[in-house]
């Protein structure tokens, strides 16, 4: 796989690939290593540790934790009900609860009214329902384009909204953690809450996407 | 501080370019890089609004070209070097040479998971009488201070109406420089584009912020 896709388009790559070797670390891998190795001669930090953390986030805690969340808000009308009202708790019954998740509020998209989330200051993301969050949402074309032309960002997503569609976008600067609910599509009467989930996209619980159509997915 | 973290409406960094089916991580160091970052800051010698600070205060050249691993790479050094636990001719030598700052925790892989659901919540109560609420008409203060903020700049002596009235958090400005937590109510607030943007604002766009009770005066 190579990096050059990965990263933001205005940075100038000293180096043209990502990956490492021992005798030939990339710069940020040597510094990244160094300080690894430090703290672990010092007895700081146990590198289990870091493998447990890496671990956590590339298989239990990701997108598909938030898109049960929103198959249940579509199925279950009580549960909607109180995941507008105390998102953190309704989405904590389900399991899913801890770092940068431990403030949540659900925002849900509307007939008139798409939700679209940015932290223009930092990488602010509902990491208990979403997991890490991309590179793009970290990165500055993202966030300083969300707050002023948030139609234009949607379209480099390939999505277009009808002119008079309102568009409110969160920026979180604060801690609590936004969760786009999308709109449940058309044709899914009856669906089970885990067939649901299977139509909701990361970027559709962001705002940069909506719920896939039945028959996408 | 006015930094280059502040990014909101700035223009010129091109096009948002999603990637397909993005990879948790492009590299295998950036896994080392989370880890470590949240391994350090479970020492618990500083919270995360210094975390932050240190990130907004790379310089601008460096922040822009750098991806977000880098950045918390490049703070983190900032932060173990500030609390003592690391000296620059470890960094130079890449290996410890003496020893340092006695950390209170030491975050051990069998307590990660615990620690991960566990989180760090950010509420605090207040005892004082909320100063707003929903409906209010305010306006956000007009200030630059030299410090950390997370009022953006685009947001600033702008007229917005309180959407929400939040409980009490750990107050950042002060918190980010060992100023004590303070907290303050939090407040949804939301402006019109044109409030912000002014002339060709997109007329259906209204953008929100939390800002904390310190930001807002009654409008």
């Amino acid at each position: 796989m190579r990096a050059s896709a990965a990263r933001p388009r205005f940075r100038r790559m000293p180096h043209d690939h990502d990956h490492y070797h021992d005798n030939e670390l990339d710069p940020m891998a040597a510094r990244a290593k160094a300080l690894e190795t430090i703290l672990t001669q010092k007895g700081l930090i146990d590198p289990a540790a870091i493998d447990a953390i890496v671990e956590t986030y590339e298989t239990k805690i990701g997108p598909r934790n938030g898109a049960k969340v929103v198959a249940k808000a579509w199925s279950d009308p009580a549960y909607a009900e109180r995941l507008k009202k105390d998102a953190t708790a309704a989405i904590a019954s389900l399991g899913f609860t801890g770092r940068q998740g431990e403030h949540m509020q659900a925002v849900f998209n509307i007939a008139d009214t798409h939700n679209l989330l940015v932290c223009t200051l930092c990488s602010c993301y509902p990491w208990s329902v979403l997991g890490l969050p991309p590179v793009w949402y970290k990165s500055p074309p993202y966030r300083s384009k969300a707050v002023i032309d948030p139609r234009g960002v949607l379209a480099e997503f390939g999505v277009s909204l009808p002119a008079e569609t309102k568009i409110r976008v969160w920026d979180s600067t604060a801690e609590l953690r936004y969760l786009v609910v999308p709109m449940r599509p058309n044709g899914t009467e009856g669906w089970s809450e885990e067939r649901l989930a299977e139509l909701v996209t990361r970027d559709s619980m962001i705002g940069t996407g909506l719920a896939l159509e039945p028959q996408a997915a | 501080m006015n930094g280059p973290h502040d990014l909101g409406g700035q223009m010129g960094f091109g096009p948002v370019a999603p990637e397909k089916d993005e990879p948790y991580f492009h590299a295998e160091w950036e896994k080392r890089a989370l880890g470590v970052t949240l391994t350090s800051g479970a020492m618990g010698h500083w919270t995360i609004d210094e975390s932050r600070h240190a990130r907004e205060c790379l310089h601008p050249a460096d922040y822009y070209s750098s991806s977000y691993y880098e950045i918390w790479i490049k703070a983190l050094e900032t932060l173990l070097k500030r609390h003592g636990f690391v000296m620059d001719e470890e960094v130079a030598a890449g290996k410890a040479l003496g020893s340092g700052t006695t950390p209170k925790r030491v975050l051990k892989a069998e307590n990660v998971a615990a620690v991960l659901a566990k989180g760090g919540p950010c509420d605090r109560p207040v005892e004082a009488p909320a100063r707003f609420e929903a409906g209010d008409r305010v306006r956000t203060k007009n200030f630059h201070p030299t410090g950390h903020t997370r009022l953006p700049r685009y947001a600033r002596g702008k007229l917005g109406v309180v959407e929400a009235v939040h409980d009490g958090f750990v107050f950042p400005d002060s918190n980010a420089h060992g100023g004590g937590e303070n907290p303050q109510r939090v407040y949804t607030v939301v402006f019109s584009a044109a409030e912000i943007w002014g002339e060709g604002a997109d007329p259906t766009l209204t953008v929100s912020i939390d800002a904390w009770e310190s930001y807002l005066e009654p409008a």
